[in-house]
């Protein structure tokens, strides 16, 4: 399957998709050290978010969550790629400054995690191991 | 979005990479919001200086793009910091915090921004004109300087002002333009508020229904909301809601100007204030600290402050939280040392909300700010009490909240 959206940060990158329903809040929601989302009831809590493609409707909460994907990548523990239904400011700025490619306007309803995801610029490809998509 | 070519020079890193960031993080926003160009801006206020806020990671990135060679080109002012900068020992504050907090302030030393930390720029200093653009982070301040100054400007996080900062732009979307600066809420106040506190209980409420609506308020013929009334309601409504610009019936300038309601804008009447101060209050008694001045005091309600005291004994802490000239000048007219005279303590630079308030023993507060009391209230461990400044003075007195 192969999908085009909007280029938040530019550049490539691929690897396992870790898809949330949920949005995501960084500040207070992902340890920075570790990537492992800590927030409470959240689809993802206990799961680490490093060297995924995170995929996920948008952010929300503090913008200070910004600093926190900075963070994250310092530590080697971001996830190499973004894929948003819709970005907002806080994850554009953080994939900005953490330098990971993020791509949005991406109808995420049909990936799975597992599945098998490349980003180049504004263009998302997606397989997934055993079958369709 | 529509670049000059200057622009779509610093875009491409010829002025260096530290403004190549900035662009790309301010064109990003612009697609993102669908910005047609960017708009220059008169000045910046910058959020993400108190160290409990920022973490590591902010101090992290500050120092690495000051490094780079981030300079700001319009006058930039920064919000509060975790602690006073100079009295930090004196008040408590752990020194490895301390320490912390002094290299964020240096990290924007570097890039050219004074160290005058305060929610209430426009108190010290940074006041913009009518319908100038500007961008701004510290939710209280966006909506003070849309509302009642008439400038322009969207809620900004710390990166977004900083980047407008080093390159002078900013996306013009949003609340940059007229047409989105009409009210979409109409709210008939029915319930006469009074103190400062009243007008915070009814931003409270209000900000809480509202979302990111434009309040239009229509006050009942005896009310007349000045500085301290407007800055303690538009913070409220900016905490407990995303309200950046509301409008006041014939006391704000864009309500004086034009026609500012929407048609069919939906009404809202607030009859009374009492599910607002229900809200606000935790049930404990005891007070370890109370704290008036958020957002940071004005001359004003120092002299209130130190009226209200009149040379009482304190059993609990009492701290009035202001800008550093507003101090100045309240120190000259010997309002600081009334406050002093009591055992209560004035203190620059700080917001508590970024501040070790645990590491200091401080787990009850009171306070007479609506927004201090919705922030105190998800901080773990923490009480508020929240009420009348003459109410928080007698708990400062007893060191227990009055029946």
């Amino acid at each position: 399957m192969r999908l085009k959206g909007r280029s938040i940060k530019s550049g490539r990158s691929s690897g396992e998709a870790l898809v949330s329903r949920d949005p995501i809040g960084f500040f207070g929601g992902v340890d920075p050290e570790t990537g492992v989302v800590v927030e409470r009831g959240h689809e993802l809590e206990g799961r680490s978010i490093s060297g995924k493609v995170l995929v996920f409707p948008g952010g929300k909460g503090s913008t200070v969550g910004s600093y926190t994907l900075y963070r994250l990548s310092q530590n080697g523990r971001a996830p190499v790629g973004i894929i948003n239904s819709e970005s907002e400011a806080i994850v554009a700025v953080g994939a900005i400054i953490a330098e990971i490619p993020a791509v949005d306007l991406i109808d995420i309803s049909n990936m799975a995690t597992g599945d098998l995801v490349s980003i180049e610029d504004d263009i998302v490809e997606v397989t997934r191991p055993g079958g369709a998509p | 979005m529509r670049l000059t070519t200057e622009e779509q020079a610093m875009e491409a890193g010829e002025h260096g990479p530290a403004v190549a960031k900035a662009m790309e993080i301010l064109v990003a926003l612009g697609e993102i919001y669908g910005a047609e160009e960017l708009v220059p801006v008169v000045s910046v206020q910058v959020a993400g200086v108190s160290y409990g806020n920022l973490g590591q990671a902010g101090l992290d990135f500050l120092q690495a793009w000051a490094d780079q060679g981030a300079r700001v080109v319009v006058p930039t002012t920064l919000n509060p910091a975790g602690m006073d900068l100079e009295a930090w020992r004196q008040l408590g504050i752990p020194e490895s915090y301390a320490r912390r907090q002094l290299e964020v302030i240096e990290a924007y030393r570097a890039m050219g921004i004074s160290a005058s930390c305060s929610c209430t720029p426009y108190l010290t200093g940074n006041r913009p004109r009518f319908a100038q653009h500007l961008a701004w982070s510290e939710s209280s301040a966006v909506s003070y300087a849309n509302s009642v100054l008439g400038a322009r400007t969207n809620r900004e996080g710390g990166p977004s002002a900083l980047a407008a900062a080093i390159t002078g732009r900013t996306p013009g979307y949003g609340l940059h333009l007229e047409r989105n600066r009409q009210a979409t809420l109409v709210v008939d106040v029915k319930c006469a508020p009074q103190s400062w506190a009243d007008f915070g209980a009814l931003g409270y409420l209000v900000g809480r229904q509202s979302g990111d609506a434009v309040p239009y308020f229509r006050f009942g013929p005896a009310e007349s909301p000045g500085l301290e009334e407007l800055k303690t309601l538009g913070a409220a409504m900016a905490a407990s809601g995303a309200v950046a610009l509301y409008h006041v019936q014939s006391v704000t300038p864009e309500a004086r100007l034009r026609d500012v309601v929407e048609s069919q804008a939906p009404n809202l009447t607030i009859k009374s204030l009492d599910e607002g101060y229900r809200a606000l209050n935790s049930p404990g008694e005891r007070v370890d600290l109370v704290w008036i001045g958020c957002p940071h005091a004005s001359l004003v309600e120092i002299e209130q402050t130190a009226s209200c005291l009149n040379g009482k004994e304190l059993s609990s802490r009492l701290w009035v939280i202001a800008g550093r000239e507003v101090i100045r000048e309240a120190r000259a007219r010997g309002l600081i040392a009334r406050i002093e005279a009591s055992g209560g303590k004035v203190v620059g630079d700080a917001c508590l909300l970024g501040a070790p308030l645990v590491e200091m023993g401080i787990t009850s507060l009171a306070t007479n700010s609506a927004k201090a009391a919705f922030y105190l209230r998800s901080l773990q461990g923490t009480q508020v009490r929240f009420g009348s400044l003459e109410r928080c003075v007698e708990a400062a007195g007893t060191g227990v909240w009055p029946a």
